[in-house]
């Protein structure tokens, strides 16, 4: 019996079908399924199976998207059962994630963050125009061990190293690790403004962000 | 119409059609039912106010305008269907009437393969100055885009000394993009009006023109708006560019995709004209497919040079000139790719007559400027700009005397005939049509022959310069942004 659902839930992740999701999500509480189990055994299959194909290129990026919003709608709903149960998934780190103030380029932060959530982070986005307040403020308020700040200008990537500036002032490194990227940011800058770490694609940023919060070989 | 030192096409003899009247219409109503119904993101206060004077539905809180087609249409009536962007030259002076098609250089790039190393490193304001002065001489570039970002300024006036730069080292029209704030806009329009001899000149005599991206999906960004809203109002023409991407910032298909953009500039450009009727507006735009793997902004492939031949029949349809993106590539450097998609981008474009391309340089998604590029980029240019005048065909085309002297068997080389017409037949600057013995010998190509070319006009060229007075001037208004 939960072998089979077990395999709808890894199908509708695959689909990208949050409706059913949900819909799977609530019927195995009603079932008295364990929620860990059913995030490890069900749905998490069917998110691992598109990204070994999207690595493969055989997967594209709408349908990585698409399972990434299907899995976070599952566990949403599985999320207050767990905590009943005084049990919390594993998280591989915490992230706020940002594009800088002035500049509302979008689109890479967007997938960096979907594929730091896909690999097991806890990614929160707080989207384009961002203060370096608000970034600092948010990332203490969820105990962040990770910043992300994307710059798509020559002229915001300064932004960059007034977040970094911040945190150092507030002694808040290297409890706090800040990773950057976006297309004028180059290892040179990195190098200057003292971040912790850089990538050139979202690909690349999961190994980076994993290798910050020390889970290098997961 | 001939300008000095500026290679533009005009009275075409090819045509395309890639979208029916009919099609257009379709799209245009499409248009209208997402500004009416969907609503675009005007994140401006004074943007916000203009819309609720005349008569739209405003959200304070998300931003967003929703307005009905009477509005967006009655406004866009009220836009010059034609007008001309100065030069500091006035034999410069393009035609903005949809018999030209005026080459840009590219715009905003953050690196450059330096000019004698070779070496890839970041953009600098000697760069700007280098650029300028190359295209000044160039006869394809008619105007220019601030083709590199001058990094080594401060951040709050870089667009200034931008400009600064590219007037003092060329007579021809200058678009940026790089100015999309009230600050910056404010002074470039100082330093524009020393130019032509005062602010009130500028209408008539524009040697500014401003570029804003919208942001898309469905949105715009707050800088822009109110830097064109000032533009606007003195007259400095003022162009909005959709980017909109299938399957990220835009639907995957390529109508909606259009659809989405065209809401975009059409509502802006509304926007500018209910602010200042009359105001002299462009469409802008550089729509492509995203690339389904990384997500990156392509740039070139199909679904772009598709689009480059789209929108003019749109902007035509609204009667505005287009600026168009054209040239860009994804090309890590100067090669197979870059050529092909320069190529196809171009012609697609220019078949159309869209009133600006944009723009020769570029490698690497708009990021990277190479010379060599640059160059190849204006064969290009000169290619679809021959191609453009078709096939000749009247009596002395048809060459009957000749081919009566000639007759059966024998050669044209020795015919007054051929001697008259020779140096109508495409010269290339940079193709390869050597015996293979002496490429084998220099192994050399295109790349190499281009960037001799631009480091030779580097070095000889002198650009009129500007008045040492004026120069000063401008100095002055850029200390008085810079913080
Ligand atoms: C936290 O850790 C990490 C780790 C990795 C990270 C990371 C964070 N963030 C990114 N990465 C990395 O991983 C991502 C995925 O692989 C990658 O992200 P990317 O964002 O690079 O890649 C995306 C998947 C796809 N790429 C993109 O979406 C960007 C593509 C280009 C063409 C681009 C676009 C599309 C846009 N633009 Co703009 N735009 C350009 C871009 C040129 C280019 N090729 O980069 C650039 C960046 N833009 C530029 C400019 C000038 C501008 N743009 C503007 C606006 C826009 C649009 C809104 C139209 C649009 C964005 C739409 C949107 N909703 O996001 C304006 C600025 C507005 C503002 N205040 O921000 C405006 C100023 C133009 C104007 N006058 O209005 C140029 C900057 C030049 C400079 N010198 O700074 C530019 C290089 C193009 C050019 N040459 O003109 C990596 O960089």
């Amino acid at each position: 019996m939960s072998e089979e659902m077990y395999k709808q839930m890894a199908q509708c992740i695959i689909d990208g079908d949050s409706d059913i999701a949900i819909e799977l999500a609530k019927k195995s509480i009603e079932l008295k399924m364990h929620p860990l189990e059913t995030i490890t055994k069900g749905f998490v299959i069917g998110v691992n199976y598109i990204g070994d194909q999207f690595g493969l290129g055989e997967a594209f990026l709408p349908e990585l998207v698409m399972a990434g919003e299907a899995m976070k709608a599952a566990v949403a709903v599985l999320e207050p059962e767990l905590l009943k149960l005084g049990e919390a998934r594993e998280m591989l780190g915490r992230v706020v994630l940002a594009t800088v103030e002035g500049d509302i380029h979008e689109i890479g932060k967007t997938l960096v963050g979907t594929m730091l959530s896909a690999s097991g982070f806890e990614v929160v986005d707080l989207g384009v125009d961002q203060p370096a307040d608000k970034i600092i403020g948010k990332a203490l308020e969820i105990n962040a061990n990770l910043i992300g700040m994307s710059a798509l200008l020559t002229t915001t990537m300064v932004r960059q190293r007034e977040v970094i500036e911040e945190l150092d002032k507030e002694g808040l490194r290297p409890r706090i690790k800040v990773m950057v990227g976006g297309a004028p940011i180059t290892r040179d800058w990195v190098t200057k403004i003292k971040a912790d770490g850089y990538s050139e694609d979202a690909i690349g940023a999961v190994k980076v962000a994993k290798d910050l919060v020390g889970k290098g070989d997961q | 119409m001939s300008y000095k030192n500026i290679k533009t096409i005009s009275n075409p003899k090819l045509k395309l059609e890639v979208l029916t009247q009919d099609e257009v219409k379709k799209i245009h109503e499409a248009t209208l039912q997402i500004i009416e119904k969907v609503g675009v993101r005007f994140p401006s206060k004074r943007a916000l106010e203009i819309w609720e004077a005349n008569g739209a539905e405003v959200d304070h809180e998300k931003k967003i305008v929703r307005v009905k087609p009477h509005i967006i249409e009655d406004a866009i009536k009220k836009a010059p269907p034609a007008y001309k962007l100065a030069a500091r030259d006035p034999q410069q002076d393009l035609q903005l009437d949809g018999n030209h098609v005026n080459l840009g250089t590219d715009g905003c790039g953050v690196e450059v393969i330096d000019i004698n190393t070779g070496e890839k490193r970041t953009s600098c304001l000697q760069d700007v100055r280098d650029i300028a002065r190359i295209a000044d001489a160039t006869e394809e570039v008619a105007f220019h885009w601030v083709a590199v970002s001058a990094q080594d300024t401060p951040v709050e006036a870089r667009g200034l000394h931008e400009l600064k730069a590219v007037w003092e080292n060329s007579t021809k029209h200058v678009q940026t993009e790089s100015v999309y704030n009230v600050e910056e806009a404010k002074a470039a329009i100082e330093m524009a009006a020393l130019i032509v001899g005062g602010r009130d000149k500028l209408r008539e005599r524009p040697v500014l023109s401003l570029m804003q991206c919208t942001a898309p999906p469905l949105g715009h960004d707050g800088g822009s708006l109110d830097a064109a809203l000032l533009a606007a109002e003195v007259g400095i023409p003022t162009g909005f560019m959709t980017m909109a991407a299938c399957a990220t910032t835009g639907p995957t298909t390529m109508a909606g995709n259009l659809a989405v953009g065209n809401a975009e500039v059409i509502a802006g450009t509304a926007l500018l004209q209910l602010a200042y009727p009359g105001a002299p507006v462009f469409y802008a735009a550089a729509q492509t497919a995203s690339d389904l793997k990384t997500g990156a902004y392509t740039g070139g492939g199909p679904e772009d040079f598709l689009f480059g031949a789209a929108t003019n029949i749109l902007a035509d349809f609204y009667n505005i000139p287009l600026s168009m993106g054209s040239f860009a590539t994804g090309a890590k450097e100067p090669n197979w790719q870059a050529g092909l998609e320069g190529s196809l981008s171009t012609f697609m474009a220019s078949v159309v007559m869209s009133d600006m391309l944009l723009g020769c340089g570029f490698l690497h998604g708009s990021r990277i400027w190479s010379f060599a590029e640059m160059m190849m980029d204006c064969e290009i240019f000169s290619i679809v700009h021959k191609m453009m005048e078709g096939i000749v065909v009247n009596d002395e085309t048809l060459a009957m005397e000749s081919i009566a002297n000639v007759g059966p068997g024998g050669h044209y080389l020795g015919q007054k005939h051929t001697r008259k017409h020779m140096r109508e037949l495409f010269m290339p600057k940079f193709m390869d049509r050597r015996p293979y013995s002496e490429w084998e010998t220099k192994k050399d190509d295109a790349r190499d022959w281009a960037i001799t070319k631009a480091r030779k006009t580097l070095k000889e060229h002198q650009p009129d310069v500007l008045d040492e007075n004026i120069s000063k001037e401008m100095e002055r208004i850029i200390k008085s942004v810079e913080k």
